[in-house]
């Protein structure tokens, strides 16, 4: 494998560029793939642009999510709202220990390691030294692919609110806190669709000089 | 596994070499026996798996999916019963709880389309890029605009976390109430393995050279 790494060589420093989409490798100067007909780009910098942006979007909409309720219950005449981190303990409390890990991992650990992950993807392109691009290229494949499951709390609260409506007896509404939460797990999502993970594995100068 | 390294590759004409999508290392793509995969050295993303009858067999998983999909938002999906009082929910039930709190209607059009939309779109999408492949004519007009759409649409496709998503509620309310499950949670159990199915079935790599060398 070692042996393997050494060998390699990328369609950038033969002079080519590749399409992200269909992995068809064409001349540096070409600028759309005519076989699947998306633009080519060697490197996308700017991409480092839109990936910030939806990542602060994303971070500004987690803050009200867990502010505000996820759910309202009504159980008789009493009403209750909590919050994402308040039905966790609650759910703890009862005693229901894997599925209050689950909502915590799934809602707080993995949207804010989320973002660690991603600020850090794009932050370490720009730096001179290239660190462990395998590691790096692993995180990224991580966030990419956990990042929808952290749908899971909204989906719950959807299911729920469907289901428990039984007149004054008990009923859950969904509080404001779900659409937040949703924004910022799609504009999170969009963050890591952005980045353009070929960054990573630049090592030499010639690679990583930012032309267009 | 792939056997050009770097010397063979700068000699290939440019219609014999893939680049890795996610770390640009180039290779000489050569097509590997039905059920192999061609790995990146590097990064280990898949860049080529073909399966055998792969065309077929996706379109038939995708109609599966589109008639489970009709059945499962049809059919009542799940019930509660507790001392008298009892509740249905359907799918799509579940999809409208957000539509009585004013703003938070436009989340309930976004879980309609995760859980319901998205997944029947990208099926319809499928079947309209592969038909005429597997029967061996031209593509489609705007067939690759399709399966640029397809792919696209992979990641905003969440039946399977919705599914999750209802155990962990049912957990949540088995304290408190009976649960009854209709057909349409089976058949949106069964809807989540045939998607896994569908998506591990599908080679970006071969589609596209197939839409391209056929039209």
């Amino acid at each position: 494998m070692e042996s393997a790494r050494r060998e390699i060589l990328t369609a950038r420093e033969c002079g080519l560029v590749a399409c992200r989409r269909c992995a068809k490798v064409w001349p540096i100067a070409q600028t759309t793939c005519t076989r699947c007909g998306s633009p080519l780009q060697s490197r996308d910098w700017r991409s480092l642009q839109r990936v910030w942006a939806w990542l602060v979007v994303g971070i500004i909409c987690y803050i009200p999510a867990n502010i505000f309720p996820m759910l309202r219950t009504q159980v008789l005449f009493n009403t209750s709202e909590s919050t994402i981190i308040e039905g966790a303990v609650e759910l703890a409390m009862h005693g229901n220990l894997p599925i209050a890990a689950i909502i915590l991992i799934a809602s707080v650990a993995i949207p804010m390691g989320k973002f660690a992950a991603i600020a850090y993807l794009a932050w370490s392109v720009r730096r001179p030294e290239r660190l462990r691009p395998r590691q790096r290229h692993r995180l990224y494949h991580f966030v990419e692919f956990i990042g929808r499951w952290s749908m899971i709390d909204v989906f719950v609260v959807a299911i729920l609110s469907a289901l428990v409506q039984l007149n004054f007896a008990a009923s859950i509404h969904p509080g404001p806190a779900a659409i937040t939460f949703a924004l910022s797990v799609m504009f999170t999502m969009l963050a890591a669709l952005s980045f353009d993970p070929r960054m990573i594995w630049d090592q030499t100068p010639a690679e990583r000089t930012v032309h267009e | 596994m792939l056997d050009a390294g770097p010397r063979e590759v700068l000699d290939l004409p440019l219609e014999e070499a893939i680049a890795c999508p996610q770390c640009d290392a180039l290779y000489h793509a050569r097509l590997p026996e039905d059920g192999q995969r061609v790995v990146c050295h590097r990064c280990h993303t898949v860049l080529i798996a073909p399966k055998r009858n792969a065309y077929l067999r996706t379109i038939a998983l995708s109609v599966t999916v589109v008639i489970l999909m009709a059945g499962a938002t049809m059919f009542p999906f799940l019930g509660v019963n507790v001392s008298g009082f009892s509740n249905r929910a359907s799918v799509l039930d579940a999809a409208l709880a957000f539509l009585d709190g004013g703003w938070m209607a436009t989340l309930s059009v976004l879980v309609a389309g995760f859980i319901v939309l998205i997944p029947v779109i990208r099926s319809a999408l499928v079947i309209y890029v592969l038909l005429p492949l597997v029967r061996g004519r031209p593509p489609l007009p705007r067939a690759r605009q399709v399966f640029r759409w397809t792919e696209d649409l992979r990641p905003w496709s969440m039946a399977e976390i919705f599914i999750i998503g209802c155990a962990v509620a049912l957990t949540k309310v088995a304290d408190l109430a009976r649960v009854e499950f209709g057909p349409a949670f089976w058949m949106f159990g069964v809807l989540v393995v045939v998607i896994v199915l569908q998506d591990g079935l599908m080679d970006k790599w071969t589609i596209w050279k197939a839409l391209e060398e056929r039209s």
